[in-house]
């Protein structure tokens, strides 16, 4: 770094300094002390007008980026250069293709998140144990020519792919943010691992496409209107926001007089506000419950012969690829010709725990109450078969001709997508080889030996095992990764990986593994656009509102000073800074994209940009309606209800060519469960995103961290409501509250996920992480994680 | 002015809890005091049928509730102070926080356990409708916040007129005591 450039920064953290002190002045009294009332308040505003009598409150609006499916608008009161309120999108639309973006709890916290005390302040270095928690300040500068440094040695030492950055979403999911800021460093100097997939929707990522030909399936929001019949299974839109206007079309849909299922363990927010009805299961069972679906549906003959005919490969023995053996359609596995089980309603009761009379009353009324939507959310399809969750779903999609129709919905992933923006933060990887997220430990312990069964890909063999891994605001490190004391003791080992940089606002169970660790800034201090999950149909500017507290930094500028170090500045930052990547996006948008983009003032004033449609986005309407001009994607151009290349990869037990019921390890018919005979699953929590904001105190009032356990297993083991459980398996123990609730299955527990891992002196966890007790098992196709396949014993602690 | 009041539609309530952490927001309220609240609600049970199946009745709900600026408020007779009186105009009722010598009487007149007390200030306060933002032609900030649009407010006569009478559901004290000023959409398992 040059002398100028230190200078420059040392004025700039001066300045910093400045705002803080402001700041913690004013704002200290509410956010920290707290309680105080309206006397206080009114006292407090009585203040301010003595010292800045002049200083008017100004309103910007901005938008968070973390990785919570919904995107709302936040807009920031701000006086004197401190947040002093947050309020949202206030409009009154009648219009639902503009419907208001307003904040859930999350959002109304974001205050108390900016100004929090335990916001990391400075870099810092490990000085204790790895994983210890023990850290020394560093200046800027150190920590710049440390990365630098390290970057260089580990890169010419062991090759590029012996560098990682790992899945991160934490103050991320923009335009640029650390994870990105991480790789074009490392593209720049040789390359980095590559990881594919996510751990939200890995296994359906995988498998839809094997169905449809692309992972695009769905329709937009706006179809449900005109659906008659609204399946959820497993999906819980109220609590962990899919995209922010996604519960007003479900409340329309329900005013048009949809009616709406909830297949779900938990009796969960989304049913109570929008279902007509719950239906619990136990976790893993789903397919047996489609199984026994699509049984009622074929021999109540309401299936759609000529959609079946027509558009699918695959449901009886007329309609199979070619060299496959006679009696492996569907058909035949549901009436149960070849294996002599037909999958009856009662055959599945026995399994799922659905009574076979609300099976049969179901699949009749998917299959002739049309147009039907069966809208599968990822939880489920986060088990040991979760491949099987997804296909299964399409098929009964399929079955009922409910795919490429308006109100119908092409079940699968759903990650439809008809609006998009330009994201001019790019780089290029020279490193070819890639792995699946989810097999980062195992990249770490025994990379070398990875093959293609392990989904390495890009390469046959890596040169090395992971040695420096950049995580860059995110706690997949230890907190959201599976099996956390496996991870933990893997981490601690320095022999392996030699160098963790990690950034993030809050001293996280991941951030205690760093080597270097960096404060970032919040999306309140800094320039972004925010995108809704599966590119909902709006835009929010994420305009910068203060200037960063203490000396937290983006990551951005953190990077372009290490590429400096590295001679490399130019090539990093392209000449532009992240407020100059906002511009071009929005100027690159409307030129490549979408001629009504406004222009960045525009977008400036309006703070959100919503695309207008015409009419909904109905999932492969354009096969439906011409397959013979527009074939889907796959190698037969049919949909693939059995999949020869599934067939063909030969391991039919655990990858079989048409979804069905596969018996999972740690599912209830597990053997295990005489050892421990709870199933766990977890949820996203209305209070966090994923594990963000779990220190947020306002929001563990307003929804605290306790495991859901219904009272008959309750009573079995003499618990209580309150009562602290221990919560154990091979892997690990944890301790929790209980709550003691109906609204939970018998036989399965929950523990919303995302808890940070808070070991004791004995190293049991007591704030109630899940991921003490999850398994790094893989899913057998796309090596995805299974955290919601667990079973559990619980006693009171 | 009339009579303010609340109008919820309880029916829509997926108890996100927005609108009470928005009030804090506002308020700048601490852990353990909250103008506006969100109770739940859930009882049933599951019976297991000989062919394994399981049947449930399980009922559940959640309710928003803040201050109902009764047309008779317990909390004003039950304070030794006179710290709480009611806008004759508006029928918004407060605690004045220069008056008030926290005794408490209060929170236990409520039936409705809208004034909080903060053990720090050994004062209590309650919401008092946004008064101020009101004033500069705002909405309330709980009105504002709801992501369902679930909550409204104006008076509540206009209220009663436009969504009905309903003013207590399963769960909550008995109407008659304090008359509030609150108009509800009940949740279908919240119905009298």
């Amino acid at each position: 770094m040059s002398e100028n450039g230190h200078i420059s920064k040392l004025l700039k953290n001066k300045m910093q300094r400045r705002t803080f002190l402001k700041w913690s002045s004013t704002i200290g009294i509410p956010v920290i002390a707290g309680g105080v009332g309206t006397k206080l308040l009114v006292e407090r505003q009585q203040k301010e007008e003595v010292s800045s009598a002049k200083v008017e409150e100004k309103i910007v609006s901005t938008c968070s980026i973390n990785n919570c499916g919904g995107r709302c608008v936040i807009k920031a009161h701000v006086k004197d250069g401190v947040v002093v309120r947050v309020t949202t999108d206030t409009q009154e639309s009648g219009d639902l293709s503009t419907l208001p973006l307003r904040a859930c709890v999350r959002g109304r916290n974001y205050r108390s998140l900016l100004y929090h005390p335990d916001r990391l302040k400075y870099p810092m270095k490990r000085v204790g144990k790895r994983g210890e928690g023990k850290f020394e300040r560093i200046s800027w500068e150190e920590a710049i020519e440390t990365i630098a440094t390290e970057v260089k040695r580990i890169g010419d030492h062991y090759g590029p792919e012996s560098r990682y950055v790992n899945y991160a979403s934490g103050q991320s999911w923009g335009l640029h943010g650390g994870k990105n800021a991480a790789r074009k460093l490392l593209s720049l100097t040789g390359g980095f691992l590559n990881y594919r997939n996510d751990y939200s929707s890995g296994a359906g990522n995988v498998a839809t496409p094997y169905t449809y030909g692309t992972n695009n399936s769905g329709s937009s929001f706006d179809s449900l209107l005109h659906s008659k019949y609204i399946i959820l299974w497993g999906q819980n839109p109220s609590e962990m926001i899919f995209s922010t206007p996604y519960r007003e079309y479900l409340m329309q849909a329900k005013k048009n007089g949809a009616k709406i299922i909830v297949i779900d363990p938990r009796y969960t927010d989304t049913a109570i506000a929008f279902a007509d009805e719950w239906i619990p299961i136990l976790p893993t069972t789903d397919n047996a419950m489609m199984d026994a679906m699509g049984y009622v549906i074929i021999t109540e003959n309401l299936h759609d012969h000529e959609f079946l005919d027509k558009y699918c490969l695959g449901f009886d023995d007329s309609h199979m690829p070619d060299g496959i053996p006679k009696g492996e359609s569907l058909k035949n596995y549901l009436l149960g010709i070849k294996d002599g089980v037909p999958k009856t309603p009662e055959w599945a009761e026995k399994i799922c725990r659905v009574p076979a009379e609300k099976i049969r009353e179901i699949a009749r009324n998917y299959a002739n109450i049309k147009p039907a939507a069966l809208i599968q959310g990822w939880a489920a399809q986060r088990q040991a078969y979760g491949e099987q969750f997804m296909r299964g779903g399409a098929q009964l999609a399929c079955l009922t001709g409910n795919v490429g129709k308006l109100g119908g919905w092409a079940a699968g992933t759903g990650y439809w997508s008809r609006s998009d923006i330009v994201y001019p933060f790019s780089f290029e990887n020279p490193v070819k080889a890639s792995i699946p997220c989810f097999l980062w430990t195992k990249a770490v312990e025994k990379g070398i030996k990875m093959t293609a069964e392990d989904g390495l890909e890009g390469v046959e063999r890596l040169t090395s095992n992971i040695k420096c891994i950049f995580n860059m605001a995110g706690n997949m490190l230890i907190n959201q990764h599976s099996d956390i004391n496996k991870t933990s003791a893997l981490l601690e080992d320095e022999s392996k990986v030699e160098f963790i940089v990690v950034s993030d606002l809050f001293m996280t169970p991941s951030a205690k593994f760093a080597d270097i660790l960096l404060p970032g800034t919040t999306f309140f201090e800094r320039w972004d656009i925010g995108v809704p999950w599966c590119f909902g149909d709006y835009v929010i500017l994420g305009e910068r509102t203060i200037d960063p507290l203490y000396e937290c930094r983006d990551e951005y500028d953190v990077f372009a000073e290490v590429a400096e170090k590295l001679g490399i500045k130019d090539k990093f930052t392209e000449g532009k800074t992240t407020f100059d990547l906002v511009k071009e996006s929005v100027e690159r948008t409307k030129k490549e994209l979408d001629p009504n983009f406004p222009s960045f003032e525009e977008f400036r004033d309006k703070g959100v940009h919503h695309f207008k449609f015409d009419e909904p986005l109905v999932g492969f309407k354009e096969q439906i309606d011409n397959i013979e001009k527009q074939p889907f994607e796959t190698p037969s151009g049919k949909i693939e209800l059995f999949s020869k290349a599934l067939w063909d990869m030969n391991q039919h037990d655990e990858i079989p060519a048409i979804a069905k019921y596969i018996p999972s390890w740690e599912g209830p018919e597990d053997p295990l469960t005489e050892k421990y005979p709870l199933q766990l699953i977890g949820w996203h929590y209305k209070r966090r995103c994923h594990s963000t904001y779990d220190n947020q105190s306002w929001l563990e009032e307003a929804a605290k961290q306790e495991m859901w356990m219904n009272p008959l297993d309750a009573e079995k083991r003499g618990m209580k409501n309150g009562d602290r459980a221990k919560v154990f398996n091979e892997r690990g123990t944890l301790v929790i509250d209980v709550k003691v609730t109906p609204r939970i299955t018998p036989g399965v527990i929950g523990i919303p996920q995302g808890a940070w891992y808070t070991p004791d002196k004995d190293g049991l966890d007591q704030r109630g992480s899940l991921n003490v007790l999850t398994s790094q098992r893989p899913t057998p196709l796309a090596k995805a994680n299974p955290q919601q396949t667990n079973l559990v014993e619980v006693k009171k602690a | 002015m009339a009579q303010l009041g609340f109008y919820i539609n309880q029916s829509l309530c997926t108890g996100c809890k927005a609108c009470s952490v928005s009030c804090k927001d506002k308020n700048n309220l601490d852990v353990g005091i909250n103008f506006r609240r969100v109770y739940s609600y859930e009882n049933g049970s599951f019976i297991q049928q000989q062919s394994k199946g399981l049947v449930q009745n399980v009922q559940a709900y959640y309710y928003s509730i803040a201050c109902n600026h009764c047309t008779n408020p317990k909390c004003i007779p039950s304070c030794p102070t006179g710290a709480i009186t009611k806008n004759k105009e508006s029928g918004v009722v407060t605690i004045d926080q220069k008056v008030c010598q926290g005794a408490q009487l209060c929170v236990k007149a409520c039936p409705y356990g809208a004034p909080q007390y903060n053990s720090k200030e050994f004062k209590s306060d309650k919401c008092d409708f946004c008064m101020n933002l009101q004033e500069k032609g705002e909405e309330p900030v709980c009105v504002s916040t709801c992501p369902m649009r679930a909550i409204e407010f104006g008076p509540v006569e206009k209220l009663r007129k436009k969504y009905g009478s309903i003013s207590q559901i399963k769960g909550m004290p008995k109407a008659s005591i304090t008359h509030p000023n609150i108009v509800i959409t009940p949740h279908k398992d919240a119905k009298l």
